[in-house]
Order: C-alpha cells, then structure tokens, then sequence
C-alpha cells in the first residue's frame, strides 16, 4: 500500500472514529435519552439484535431496487438506441423523459398505488428515479462517436449495423457506466421514497417501512439501525458500479488512466 | 531488335501523357452556411504522383480531399476517376483511432468492414505494421503510444487495403518538429516502394517541397488554385539528402513566394548576407 492509498483510507476512518467517539461521549455524559439520540454502540447492538427483522427487509429493498435497476438498464438502452437510430422518435418521446424525471417521484406514488398493487407501485417508482439520467446518458453517448471516426466507416462503405456495434455502442460504453453509477444511487433512494409513500397503505416490509415503523413505536436505535444498513447499501452498490466501470473501461478510457509519476 | 522496339514504346509512352487518375473539372463547393469553399476548381491528378495541396486555412485544401474521398459531392462541376471505385485510403489530421481496440484491430478496420475475418487479415494487417515500422506493436493500446506511433498507425490502416490513392489531410501538423521529420522521411520512403498516388493537404512549405513532386499552391476566399510548382530532385525517390541540395532550398524559396502571393502579400525581399 503506497502513502497515498494510506492517507486516502486511513483519514477519512479517523475522521469517522473521532465523530463516532464524540457521539458517543456526548450521549453519555449528558445522558441523552435513547428515544431521542442513541449512542453508537446501542444502534451497533440493536442491529445485531434485530438482525433476522433488518436483515429480510434489507433483502427486500434491496431486490425491489436491483430489479428497478436492471429494468431501467434495458428499457434505457433500447429507447436511447431507438433515438439514435431516429431523429423524429427522439423528438416524439424525449419530452415525455423529461416530465417524468422533473416530477418528484413522491408525488407520483400515491397516483401509482390507486393502479397497481402496492408492491409494483414500489418498482414502478424505483424504476421511474434510475430511467432517466441511464436514458439521457446513454442518448448523448451514442451520438458523440468521434465524427472523423464516422466519415472513415462511411468511405470504407460500412453498414449501418456495422457502424452500430463497431464505433456507436463502444463509444456510447463510458457515457452509459456514468449514468449507471448514477442510476444506482437513485433507485435506491426511489425504492425507499416510494415504499415510504406505500407504506401507509398497509403494505411492505422493506427498510423504509421499518424506518417509519420504529417511529411510530419511538423505537428510535432500530430507526437509526435500519437507516444505517441503507447508507451501506447505497455505498456498496456505488461501490461495485464503480468497479465494475473500472474493469470494463481500465484499458482504453481516459477516466481510468493512472497517472504514472 | 527486340530492345530498340521496346525503347521506341517507351517513348511513346513518355511523348502521349496518361490520362489523369482523376480531374476534378469546375469543382464549386458551398457549404450549407453559405461559406464558399471552392470556386471553380480544376485539378488533374497523375497516376504515381505525389500531389501536396498548399494554402492557408479556408482554401478548401481539406474539402478537396472529402470529395475526393466521396464524404461529399460538389455543388457545381464534376469529379472524374479514371477507374471505377478506386481503392482509397484516408489519413487525418488526427490519428482518429478507436481507443477502446488494440493496434491490430484498428488496422484490421478497413478489412473487417469489407467482411475479412480477423485470422485471413493477419498477414495483411501485420505486413501494415511492419511498413510503418510499427512490428510488435499489434497488442498496444492507442493511449499507450506517443502522437508519432499513433499516426503511423492511422497510415497503417489507411495501406492495409492496398490503397492505389493515398488521401492525407496534414497528418503530421499535430506533431513536433522531430517527429515530423522523421515521419516526413519514413513516408517518402514507404511512398517509393509502394508507388501509390498520394494527395498531401499541408501548411508548410517545407514538407510540402520535400515530399512532393508537384505542388499546387490554393488561395482561400473564395477556395481556388492558384499556382502550380514541379519538384526537381536529383534522385528518383527522396532521401534526406535532399534538404540539402541547392535545388531544395530554391524550390523552397519559390514555393513560399507563391504561398505569399495566394495570400495577397507581396513576397519578402531576400536578406544581403552580412559577410561581403
């Protein structure tokens, strides 16, 4: 590990350790009671307690948002490679994308719920947060392909299939991870907006109804718990986009250029 | 008997010129902002010849090569190619290479288009590489080479389809002085052993003179040619004696006067030597 990557984990962990620590000192010497701020160690507990609870609606908030993400990967991708391909769709559809992102999404949850069961109103949402900034990534990749790269594929009479799969979709690869590392916080978030929404309707059992449930039985650790394993969710999935950018791009893309020293 | 009646041929041949290549005849190009690019260009292109298109910038020099190349038609005038569809070949000002594929599948580019398979392209990709003087570089990324590598492999994948027409729109401007050079020697070379036609859009006079056997000096606003310059070298192919030679620096000298006046400027006085 050179100085750099020790400095680069080492201090932000130390900042963490010291806020931690003074939370925890502060708690107890003013003996602040747990129903208002609980002092790190009984969140720490609380959620080794609670595990089986907090840890099946982890799993739920979690497959509602991979699914919304997956579903927003497929459904982006094709639209925006149907905007490529036609200028007169990209005008018909674009503004409706827009709408629909500028919408808080909070909004448009009790709406989905009179519609759909609960619990697809919950994707729907999710779904609705990750599409966009996919969409308009992916829209501006697949038309930023190097045009002197263009003019070469039309003198040397490529195909437009050709043109497509050798120089669009490559191209369009880093514009498209950059949305995706975007979209995976959002949907995230979305999920547990909207289940948030939902949750008065009676239905689920995801970290954001546990959320709202441990308000209302002031049972403040386990809120502070369940809020906790999203923050690490959410960290994770940014995590591994993040990886998953780097393998794919590390040989050819600026942004993943080392520089040597 | 025999040989006599073989020199007389020969003869002939020299005596009744080839048709050109290709004429370019009346060539009017207007841009759709209404920017005139060329105005009633004609050009002949020789079968062989090392043709440089000289002038400043907006004298069309480019859009001579994108009609040529087919990227777009004139407005006016006509474009005559002696062959149907011939095989071309494009080197840009950039080395325009695909970062995200290796050095072989950029050159093996042209070919894939055409529908080769990779394994059948091999030797023709490789022999490519190995006249640019890039042999066991076929594994490198672009961003792992210098400026210089890349641009021969730009010329790499324009040769490997064997063009008989070389299209190169100031390949080298981008690079510095010494890698110019060097890359200017490097083509005069490939370009005897290939023998292909090559048109050469540049702005400097020196490599203009270097590589070329003639040179037509463009003027801009609007776009049109202005003047035509025939390099004499002592030897068949360039060699880098040839920036030494009296014949060079002369050539030079007109070549630049000619440049001045495209440019509306009267030519610079030559400086009397301070040793009397």
């Amino acid at each position: 590990m050179s100085k750099d990557d020790f400095v680069g984990y080492a201090v932000p962990a130390i900042t963490l350790g010291l806020g931690l620590f003074a939370w925890e000192g502060l708690v107890r010497y003013f003996a602040v009671p747990s129903y208002l701020l609980p002092a790190p160690s009984l969140i720490i507990s609380t959620l080794i307690i609670d595990w089986s609870v907090l840890s099946a609606s982890l799993w739920v908030t979690l497959s509602i948002t991979l699914k919304a993400l997956g579903v927003a990967v497929i459904g982006s991708v094709a639209l925006a490679i149907l905007f490529s391909q036609s200028r007169l769709v990209e005008r018909a559809f674009y503004p409706f994308a827009v709408a629909m992102q500028v919408t808080p999404i909070v909004a448009i949850a009790p709406l989905l719920l009179i519609y759909l069961t609960p619990g697809v109103a919950v994707l729907v949402c999710a779904f609705l947060v990750a599409f966009f900034p996919l969409l308009a990534n992916t829209t501006l990749g697949l038309s930023s392909a190097d045009h002197n790269l263009v003019d070469l594929f039309q003198m040397y009479r490529a195909s437009r299939m050709q043109q497509f799969m050798l120089l669009r979709l490559p191209s369009a690869l880093p514009y498209f991870l950059a949305g995706l590392r975007i979209s995976g916080g959002l949907a995230l978030i979305g999920a547990i907006v909207a289940e948030i929404a939902a949750g008065s309707a009676g239905q689920g059992s995801g970290l954001a109804y546990r959320i709202v449930e441990s308000g209302f039985r002031l049972n403040i650790p386990r809120m502070f718990a369940a809020l906790l394993l999203i923050s690490v969710a959410g960290i994770t999935i940014h995590l591994l986009l993040t990886a998953l950018s780097h393998w794919l791009l590390r040989d050819w893309h600026d942004s993943e250029r080392g520089r040597e020293t | 008997m025999n040989k006599i009646a073989t020199l007389t041929t020969k003869e002939a041949a020299i005596r009744v010129a080839p048709p050109p290549l290709v004429t370019l005849r009346g060539v009017h190009k207007v841009f759709a902002n209404q920017v005139t690019a060329l105005e009633g260009l004609n050009l002949d292109i020789r079968a062989g010849e090392f043709l440089s298109l000289l002038g400043p910038s907006g004298c069309g020099k480019s859009t001579v090569l994108r009609l040529l190349a087919g990227l777009t038609g004139p407005t006016r005038g006509e474009i005559v190619w002696l062959t149907k569809c011939p095989e071309l070949g494009f080197v840009f000002q950039e080395p325009t290479l695909t970062p995200w594929s290796d050095v072989f599948t950029n050159v093996w580019l042209p070919l894939r288009l055409s529908g080769v398979s990779k394994e059948k392209a091999r030797p023709r990709v490789e022999e490519a590489l190995e006249q640019v003087g890039l042999a066991g570089f076929a594994k490198a990324y672009p961003r792992q080479l210098s400026g210089g590598m890349k641009m021969r492999v730009s010329i790499a994948r324009a040769l490997v389809t064997r063009p008989t027409v070389l299209l190169m729109d100031e390949p080298f401007a981008a690079l510095d002085e010494i890698t110019r050079l060097k890359l200017n020697d490097d083509l005069a070379a490939l370009r005897s052993a290939l023998g292909a036609t090559v048109v050469f859009v540049t702005h400097s006079v020196f490599e203009s003179v270097y590589l070329s056997d003639r040179i037509v000096v463009m003027a801009a606003r609007p776009g049109r040619a202005v003047a035509e310059i025939n390099v004499e070298s002592p030897t068949e192919s360039r060699q880098e004696g040839f920036r030494l030679c009296q014949a060079y620096a002369d050539t030079c000298v007109q070549t630049s006067e000619a440049l001045h006046i495209a440019m509306g400027d009267r030519p610079p006085k030559m400086l009397k030597s301070g040793v009397a």
